[in-house]
């Protein structure tokens, strides 16, 4: 019995030497994420709803500056595999972000519904955009970051994990990515 | 990570890119016009411009089965020793198969010293591995960092090269540098940069050139003369020639130890439909060959988009046929002593697996055997396990004979290494 005592004594020292829960840690987090994942912010996206093992993938991509965006390497360097398994598994439980109040225009989103089965985005990103796995929830995404993610992928400033969206990408032009972006941040 | 709670996201974009992030007023999503009267029928797409010659999208089916289908990735992390799935993994009865080394995420291409120093590419990462033998004691080193898809590795007369994505690097005397190596040397970049197919298995061959593959830019593409091919340049980066052509994607050859032929492995194109076609083992006889890409797959099928005008009769038929997309990558010709007679001259095929099939295929180590005129008489899995109910535990990417004949097997999914011998279970040296 005084073992018992004991371990649970020793235990809660341990756990109050580093006390934070990961709602706490991830607070920084959401002050650019958004409340709940939800970005408010210009060219940052929403995390809500995201899939952890894209999200893991992403979070190793800046720690090992794979990715490069200073602040999120800044984040992340110190970060061991146990955070990063940590912080996606956090990231997944986060509500989808809300979506958004406008249908967006008719005309507009019907030349993209095209160029979306055309390019097959609807195929890896599922018919409904929320991914899979590796493959990332783009549904209810904020238009600008979903833009600036495509022109980056196309020109390779923004390295993908594998091959595939720079690829991808390549026959479609600056015009259509916009309107690409357009329909996936609107479409439900 | 101790962090300050109450700091609001303009002191964590301070001083990044702020040129990249209009952040103040800007910052707010502009307001959206409020819900529009008329709701948008996104169920009525209009008609899409037809998509460019070569798109790698030509080709691709709409359908709902097709729709599942995306290419597979492993974690970028790798797994701990005690967790990896060797006693999952199968083998002929007489063999066994344990772990070699772990904790080398990604780990791809294989490579031995003179002195038995194992060198392992990455391609989604961004790291070569030396795995050290030292007094009986195994250990796993990051010789090189910072590289783009090192996928390829090669040892020659003492010298590691490295072939990233676009340039093919070495390190000099590697082994008496390996404690604190210089950063790798480029010896030759004249590569397009492509993401697709960019990534490079390398090897040196009997003539003392390296070979240096450059596949087609995209699933199925009407490739320029810089592409869907094979290139030896000399060890100094000089003399670049090209050695086959019409390859779609090779990440794996070697050369058959009596006649000095080179084999290669190709895969096949995808989108197809899921049964063809196979991806080829290939075998050069004459500097040149074409070997059929885009035109002609698998050596008779002629491609709906781009085999029309052209016949599978004017290209170097497959050896061998290794199956409908199962991703056929790292292969050597097995010359030791260790495994039965039977295998001795045996090619080894490391099938990375399956994506682009609703049924997984391939994720495993088959051996070919030959017929004394170079031909495949036989191509049988040999270790398998690695897919277990229709999804990865684990995909071998490349094989390599050791010094006493076992033979090592890379997973990229887990980062490891894993050594298959033969007869008593003896630790290797």
């Amino acid at each position: 019995m005084h073992k018992i005592i004991a371990a649970l004594a020793l235990a809660s020292i341990v756990f109050s030497a580093s006390a934070q829960t990961i709602e706490e840690r991830a607070a920084p987090c959401l002050a650019c994420h958004g409340d709940n994942g939800q970005s408010q912010t210009e060219n940052i996206p929403s995390l809500g709803g995201q899939q952890a093992a894209y999200a893991l993938i992403q979070l190793f991509m800046f720690r090992e500056k794979l990715r490069v965006f200073e602040p999120m390497n800044d984040m992340t360097k110190s970060f061991t595999d146990d955070d990063l398994h940590a912080f996606s598994d956090f990231i997944a439980t986060l509500p989808k972000p809300a979506p958004p109040a406008d249908a967006g225009d008719p005309a507009r989103m019907a030349r993209a519904a095209a160029l979306v089965q055309q390019n097959h985005c609807n195929s890896c990103h599922q018919p409904d955009f929320s991914g899979g796995d590796n493959i990332p929830r783009i549904a209810d995404q904020r238009e600008d970051y979903l833009a600036k993610t495509m022109r980056e992928y196309k020109d390779n400033s923004r390295h993908g994990y594998d091959d595939t969206m720079a690829e991808v990408l390549q026959p479609v032009t600056a015009d259509q990515i916009d309107d690409l972006a357009y329909y996936i941040s609107r479409v439900r | 990570m101790r962090i300050h709670l109450s700091a609001p996201c303009s002191l964590w974009l301070a001083g990044a890119f702020i040129g990249a992030l209009t952040l103040g007023a800007a910052a707010q999503q502009p307001a959206e016009p409020g819900p529009s009267a008329t709701p948008a029928p996104a169920a009525t797409p209009a008609a899409a411009p037809a998509l460019p010659a070569g798109s790698p999208l030509i080709g691709r089916p709409g359908s709902e089965a097709a729709a599942k289908l995306a290419p597979v990735n492993g974690p970028p992390i790798a797994t701990a020793a005690d967790k990896l799935p060797v006693t999952k993994l199968k083998v002929p009865a007489g063999f066994n198969v344990e772990v070699y080394a772990a904790g080398m995420a990604n780990a791809r291409s294989l490579a031995q010293s003179d002195k038995g120093t194992v060198f392992v590419g990455s391609r989604l990462v961004d790291k070569v591995y030396a795995i050290v033998d030292k007094d009986g004691k195994r250990s796993v080193k990051i010789i090189a960092s910072g590289l783009y898809r090192p996928n390829g590795v090669a040892f020659h007369d003492g010298t590691l090269f490295i072939a990233e994505l676009s340039k093919i690097d070495k390190i000099d005397k590697i082994e008496d540098v390996i404690d604190n190596p210089p950063k790798p040397t480029t010896i030759y970049d004249n590569l397009p940069k492509d993401e697709a197919h960019g990534w490079k298995f390398i090897a040196v061959g009997p003539d003392n050139k390296l070979y240096v593959p450059v596949g087609q830019p995209g699933n199925n593409v009407l490739h320029d003369d810089a592409h869907g091919q094979i290139r030896r340049i000399n060890l100094d980066g000089t003399g670049a020639e090209v050695v086959a052509y019409g390859v779609r994607n090779s990440v794996g050859f070697d050369w058959d130890p009596e006649t000095k032929q080179m084999y290669f492995t190709d895969n096949g194109r995808d989108w197809m439909s899921e049964d063809v076609p196979q991806d080829e083992l290939n075998r050069v006889t004459k500097v040149g060959e074409d070997f059929g890409a885009p035109y002609c797959y698998q050596g008779n099928i002629s491609d709906p988009d781009f085999g029309w005008g052209h016949s599978c009769s004017d290209y170097t038929p497959p050896v061998g046929l290794m199956g409908p997309h199962v991703a056929s990558l790292g292969m050597r010709f097995y010359t030791g002593n260790m495994f039965p007679k039977s295998y001795k001259d045996a090619i080894f095929v490391a099938r990375h697996g399956s994506w682009n099939r609703t049924h997984k295929a391939g994720g495993d180590v088959a051996v070919v055997k030959l017929n004394k005129d170079g031909t495949v008489k036989s191509v049988e899995p040999f270790l398998t396990g690695f897919l277990e109910d229709n999804k990865y535990v684990g995909r071998p990417v490349d094989v390599m004979q050791m010094k006493d004949g076992s033979l090592l097997v890379s997973d990229d999914w887990n980062g490891a290494v894993y050594r298959v011998s033969y007869g008593k279970k003896v630790a290797s040296k």
